[in-house]
């Protein structure tokens, strides 16, 4: 046993971090949310070029996957610098056409994925809307056990995140129907779950850094507000949240990865493993939001700071792609 | 990164696994907060011992069987999920024990860990003082130079296992003209029997005697009893202090063992319906499996030559709330039943819940405070500036 990354993937880590840090994200996430897309597809871009999406396809496909574990460090950094679009679905519809057999639309779509050159929007079955179609490419939208894919979506909807922009899919022609599909939805749906948690330690951990570094220099009765002890178990504890969803995670994508074989030294299932990391990121997210908000006060209730942006990812993040009621139902199905 | 067990870490679970199977105890040893449940426990920990699995991580010499930090974890897994009893000798094992291997001489480790190991004679912590409990630095028992020793006077209090224990480790204050608390402190073995040393048991809130307050009156102690140099008990005890918040005390495996038998009354027992309850299983599990991957994380970096720190005050704050949450969830399901103490005739046939649920409360209170644990992770982890203190 050896529970920690290697060398390698902490660089991979590091370089992201410099490479998104150098990027303006939030200004990219700001031109999102406005329906401008030109500087995210930019970012996605560079993400290419690092190899992001290619982890989530294979060999055969022009991809070096699939990789839930390198996915997921990526995720956490996607999450870290608020990149917007859909880029779990992109993602998880990758790992979804894979499993679906190697028919025209997987010969069609994973090299364009693995390239960056694809935006594809993946809607689960009972999952009215679809993320960020008005800026993909396609969307494969899964109900019951048949897939269609379609470019028609109704308006965009306004949403507690701005950088989620939210549409109905509309129509579509049936790609595949039968209990593949199912199977490849349900695979698909656990990637999705296990980088939105991924993605929530990001946004977790970026709120925790600027939070801290407020609370140092924000001075109240003469003291550093960093220093009063309310101040100090608010941000122990969303620390604590954080530190002990991470290792779900990794756990979750090594399940994942592993998924023929043994689910690991728990004995849960790589679907039970994966919700509760799910779970426990989801929740560490939003209460490191919750923290941030509150230690920063009206700054943090403010839209203009990027800290906005933030602070409204983390409740969507939690419950997109099976909210923390069905995660915990799962977890408890073994 | 993987999770996988090695081949010689497999086959050391495999052998705890069969042993206790083969030696767990049918019917669950009586409380050991009692002297008929401590008196039994002792014999538990000879019966281990006699097999060598009472202290499976010491060396060979010393009655353990130098097992790995996976190898010791894997142990605890199999012992709490076998239902295997409380360990009487746990003071001592686990925060004793990991101070003489890093500050005892040699012949201090001779004396004391053969009879450790075996329960022959079993160790009390006696750190606590009426007026200093997380705040060490705050002792007043005192420490004075004698003639081949040292005499202790003074108070402890809450001290564990202290009722029926033979002997105990603690702080004295040797100088007290030192300049600052934290200094001038020696760390001492010291026995229980002592005529000079009288033990009040204190009951805790189910009134069995978990802990007790001692009385020193010139209590003799040896030099070769003394830890580490005199006046630099702090240092020592620190080392201590982190054993006992971080790994050693706490291992996943009781955690994991109490989820999964929360989650077994939860199908046996729930209303499908109560999705409430439901979801504090769930994050009782949750919560269970994040503190062991936690573990091993930590346990990776110590094989990877790392140290631990100040994680394990997070480690602390997250266990003592975990244990709570699970026995809480616990009594919730058991319904009238959760009402009842463990020696009731209607009691659950569930297991200790109740005799688990009251020392579940006392986890955000010893070991240092949950509140102190705090202040460290926000100053150590987060670099928050320190308190104004008067």
């Amino acid at each position: 046993m050896r529970f920690l990354l290697t060398d390698e993937q902490r660089e991979f880590g590091r370089t992201l971090d410099s490479l998104l840090g150098a990027a303006d994200t939030p200004a990219a996430a700001r031109a999102w949310a406005a329906g401008e897309h030109k500087p995210g597809r930019g970012l996605w871009a560079r993400l290419a070029e690092t190899g992001v999406f290619a982890l989530a396809v294979p060999e055969e496909r022009g991809g070096m996957g699939p990789l839930p574990l390198e996915l997921v460090v990526a995720f956490v950094e996607l999450g870290r610098h608020v990149v917007p679009g859909p880029l779990v679905e992109t993602v998880a519809a990758a790992a979804f056409l894979h499993r679906l057999g190697d028919g025209a639309a997987a010969g069609d779509w994973l090299p364009r994925i693995a390239a960056g050159d694809a935006v594809v929007g993946l809607c689960a079955d009972g999952e009215p809307f679809a993320l960020d179609a008005d800026a993909a490419d396609t969307v494969l939208v899964v109900r019951g056990d048949t897939v269609c894919r379609t470019q028609a979506r109704g308006p965009v909807q306004p949403g507690l995140d701005p950088t989620r922009r939210l549409a109905r899919p509309l129509g579509g022609t049936v790609l595949a129907r039968g209990p593949a599909v199912t199977e490849a939805a349900r695979h698909a749906t656990d990637l999705a779950r296990l980088l939105t948690a991924a993605q929530a330690v990001g946004v977790g951990r970026a709120l925790l850094a600027r939070t801290v570094e407020y609370v140092c220099q924000r001075t109240q009765f003469g003291r550093p507000i960093g220093s009063f002890q309310a101040v100090k178990h608010r941000l122990a504890d969303a620390l604590m949240g954080v530190e002990f969803a991470e290792p779900l995670v990794h756990a979750g994508a090594l399940a994942l990865a592993n998924e023929a074989a043994s689910a690991g030294a728990g004995g849960l299932s790589a679907g039970a493993e994966v919700a509760a990391a799910k779970v426990a990121a989801g929740e560490a997210g939003y209460a490191a939001a919750r923290a941030a908000l509150q230690l920063h006060g009206a700054v943090g209730y403010t839209d203009e700071p990027d800290l906005s942006l933030w602070i409204r990812k983390a409740r969507p993040l939690r419950d997109a792609w099976g909210g923390p009621g069905a995660c915990r139902a799962r977890v408890l199905t073994g | 990164m993987d999770l996988d067990a090695s081949d010689a870490d497999a086959a050391f679970r495999a052998e705890a696994r069969a042993w206790l199977a083969a030696h767990v105890p049918a019917t669950p040893l009586p409380s050991l907060e009692t002297r008929e449940g401590f008196a039994a426990h002792r014999a538990w920990e000879a019966q281990l011992a006699a097999d060598r699995w009472s202290v499976v991580s010491w060396p060979a010499r010393y009655g353990g069987r130098d097992a790995t930090l996976f190898q010791w974890l894997a142990f605890e897994e199999e012992y709490y999920a076998a239902g295997a009893p409380g360990r009487v000798s746990q003071n001592g094992i686990n925060l004793l024990a990991p101070t003489l291997f890093e500050h005892g001489t040699p012949d201090q480790r001779a004396r004391v860990l053969g009879p450790m190991a075996t329960g022959e004679a079993i160790w009390a912590q006696a750190w606590s003082e009426p007026e200093a409990g997380s705040d060490l630095a705050a002792l007043r028992s005192t420490a004075v130079r004698t003639d081949g020793g040292w005499l202790l006077r003074g108070q402890k209090t809450w001290s564990s296992r202290a009722a029926f224990a033979d002997r105990a480790f603690g702080l004295f204050r040797s100088e007290p003209g030192a300049p600052r608390p934290h200094q001038g402190l020696t760390y001492l073995m010291f026995p229980l029997d002592a005529p000079e040393a009288t033990v009040r048991p204190i009951g805790r809130l189910d009134g069995k005697p978990a802990f007790a307050e001692l009385f020193l009156d010139d209590v003799f102690v040896p030099d070769e009893d003394v830890i580490g140099e005199p006046g630099q008990g702090w240092r020592v005890a620190m080392s201590t202090a982190g054993n006992e918040r971080g790994l050693t005390l706490r291992s996943p495996g009781r955690f994991t063992a109490a989820a999964d038998r929360l989650t077994a009354l939860w199908r046996e027992s729930a209303d499908p319906t109560d999705t409430a309850l439901r979801d504090r299983v769930a994050d009782a599990v949750i919560g269970a499996r994040a503190y062991q991957l936690f573990t091993y994380v930590n346990a990776s970096r110590i094989a990877a030559g790392g140290t631990l720190g100040a994680e394990s005050s997070l480690n602390k704050v997250f266990w003592s709330e975990l244990d709570l949450a699970l026995h809480e969830t616990a009594l919730d399901l058991l319904g009238p039943y959760g009402a009842l103490a463990d020696d009731a005739d209607d009691a659950p046939a569930h297991g200790s819940w109740a005799e688990g649920y009251t020392f579940s409360l006392a986890g955000p209170l010893y070991a240092g405070t949950n509140e102190i644990q705090r202040n460290i992770i926000a100053e150590r982890l987060l670099g928050l500036p320190k308190e104004a203190r008067a």
